[in-house]
């Protein structure tokens, strides 16, 4: 056997290389393959009424205004919370902390809260920003739960941009008489930005296609009026397709796709811009 | 001048500190809360009846075994996916494929990552669940296996991606080598360039199959929510429930301080002791491979 496999090694090659790439292709067609299927099966729900409507007769009827203006509400908050805190935890990372036990800690604890299952986040909203901080059922509960769950992408993914900026750059910065900080603010965070934007928008992507982590923190199964304030439930379209697509008897199949449709439409825009600035970005790049 | 610049810096300093430790505090106080609320329930209901094998909260039975192997059994079927799929892509994308498809391939991995579970969950209901009933003759489609099914599509992209780092890493000088000796491409990507990268391949599945059993939208919709104990492979084909499904389904309804609520947190207790153990020896073979390819390379 073995050496039947010698003497045809370059069949044994072709063969493989066969198998292989068809596997990567069913991997990856089935993708396009939902894509497409959603706009083509939700391209006939979408209209203005469908877009810009409250809806109507036990959600049978009328449009989605309010899921997406609460899940841009949501993608919002969560930016708000977790951008500032996520790139300065990656500035500390990349600029300041030494390699030592703190450190290896700080990354384990990244680590781990990326791998938290999402549902184990709503519980934690729940019992800290919904009960104990009394925020209630409301957009500031769904959003900080979020925005800690999308930390561990803006941190790993800010943090790869900033080290990727080369040592000479600091150097000679530091060297002119710049403070550190200075540094950072004016010379590294302006070269790394395309990176940390890339990182910002796929994090803030996942936040606004989760529904886990708000079904108990924030998320309304229906409202007849739009959010007024931080403290109000919202809908949000990924919850609303969830309730739509299993707890609605008899809800027409083309407002469940327009749905979906929207939904894909919203995350695949933020997934396209941020792989659009990385590309850019490395196409530019001098260094 | 000088002074308010030195503050300035001080200060900031300290602020980006605060932040960097706060990854800390978050896992902190995310472990704290499930144990406020999870805790309590070991002196509501005794050890037997918490490992037994009827769920039922209604009439007061709380056994988390059905829920256990419910998880166990979907989580099986998709690491069978996603595991081989994952790393022939992986293996695809870094050794085989030329440039301008590897360009194509990443981003749409990267996609597939992005997608919504909830429109996974969707089209499971009204495109997958009907199909495999059919196909294979089954009562409903709502299933064990179709869950699997989705589910390996979730965990594909992770497979990938940290499958891929690790055979990017391995240097080119392995690779050369078994070539000059006469090897063959495909001899090379088995015999050493896969072996090399092996600590990397082996995160890459632990990462997948800890993606998979977290994962609650997509196996809430489509695995039909039967609390019934799995125990061969013959539940693949019947409906099961999930540990993640079981909180989302329930935690809606029940009162806060119930014993339902905090057997509910209790159970997120267990999915959040399990993704740290996953993860904690996930990353410790990370250090370790990078600490011996320190040494390779020194």
């Amino acid at each position: 056997m073995t050496k039947f496999l010698a003497q045809n090694r370059h069949t044994v090659q072709r063969l493989g290389f066969i198998a292989i790439t068809l596997m990567a292709l069913l991997t990856v067609l089935p993708i396009i393959g939902t894509i497409i299927f959603i706009i083509v099966k939700g391209g006939s729900a979408i209209s203005v009424e469908f877009l810009t409507g409250f809806p109507h007769d036990g959600m049978r009827a009328g449009g989605i205004l309010p899921a997406i203006i609460g899940t841009l509400y949501l993608t919002l908050g969560t930016a708000f919370f977790s951008v500032p805190l996520g790139i300065a935890a990656a500035i500390y990372l990349a600029e300041y902390a030494k390699d030592n036990r703190w450190t290896r800690l700080i990354r384990l604890a990244i680590i781990n809260l990326a791998g938290i299952p999402s549902v184990v986040y709503g519980l934690f909203g729940l019992g800290l920003f919904v009960l104990f901080l009394k925020f209630g059922t409301s957009i500031l509960a769904a959003s900080l739960t979020l925005s800690i769950m999308t930390l561990p992408v803006i941190i790993s993914t800010s943090e790869e941009a900033l080290r990727a900026v080369p040592q000479a750059f600091r150097t000679v910065s530091i060297s002119l008489g710049a403070t550190r900080w200075q540094t950072i603010s004016r010379i590294i965070l302006k070269e790394a930005l395309p990176g940390i934007l890339t990182g910002v928008i796929l994090g803030l992507e996942r936040a606004a296609g989760e529904t886990a982590p708000i079904l108990f923190t924030g998320a309304a199964f229906f409202l007849p009026r739009l959010p007024q304030s931080p403290f109000d439930a919202t809908m949000a379209l990924p919850y609303h397709l969830f309730v739509i697509s299993t707890q609605v008897p008899e809800m027409p199949i083309q407002i469940q796709y327009g749905t979906a449709l929207v939904l894909l439409v919203f995350v695949l825009t933020m997934n396209i811009i941020a792989t659009v600035i990385r590309s850019r970005a490395r196409a530019k790049r001098q260094w | 001048m000088e002074k308010s610049l030195s503050w300035r810096e001080f200060i900031i300093t300290r602020l980006i500190q605060t932040s960097g430790y706060s990854a800390i505090l978050f896992v902190a106080l995310i472990f704290f809360f499930l144990l406020r609320e999870g805790l309590p329930t070991l002196s509501e209901v005794d050890a037997a009846s918490l490992f037994n094998i009827r769920w039922y909260p209604i009439e007061d039975y709380f056994g988390i075994l059905p829920l256990i192997t419910g998880s166990l059994i979907v989580t099986l079927g998709a690491a069978l996916i996603a595991v081989p799929f994952g790393i022939g892509t992986a293996v695809y994308i870094s050794e085989i494929a030329p440039r301008w498809m590897r360009e194509i391939l990443k981003p749409l991995v990267e996609l597939l990552g992005g997608l919504p579970s909830v429109v996974l969950g969707f089209l499971g209901i009204l495109v997958l669940a009907p199909f495999l009933r059919v196909f294979l003759n089954l009562p409903t489609g709502l299933t064990a296996l179709t869950g699997s099914l989705l589910l390996g599509g979730i965990a594909v992209p992770t497979v990938v991606s940290v499958a891929e780092d690790a055979l990017d890493s391995v240097p080119r000088a392995y690779r050369e080598g078994a070539w000059a000796l006469g090897a063959t491409k495909w001899q090379t990507i088995w015999r050493v360039t896969l072996p090399a990268a092996r600590s990397g391949v082996l995160t890459a599945v632990m990462l997948g199959v800890g993606r998979a059993i977290g994962e609650t939208m997509t196996v809430m919709m489509v695995t039909g929510n039967a609390p019934v104990l799995a125990t061969k492979l013959g539940s693949l084909f019947s409906p099961v429930r999930t540990m993640t499904a079981t909180i989302a389904a329930e935690m809606g309804e029940v009162a806060n301080g119930s014993t339902h609520y905090h057997v509910l947190f209790f159970i997120g207790m267990v999915l959040f002791i399990i993704s740290l153990i996953v993860n904690i020896i996930a990353s410790s073979v990370v250090f370790r491979s990078k600490k011996r390819a320190e040494r390779i390379l020194s």
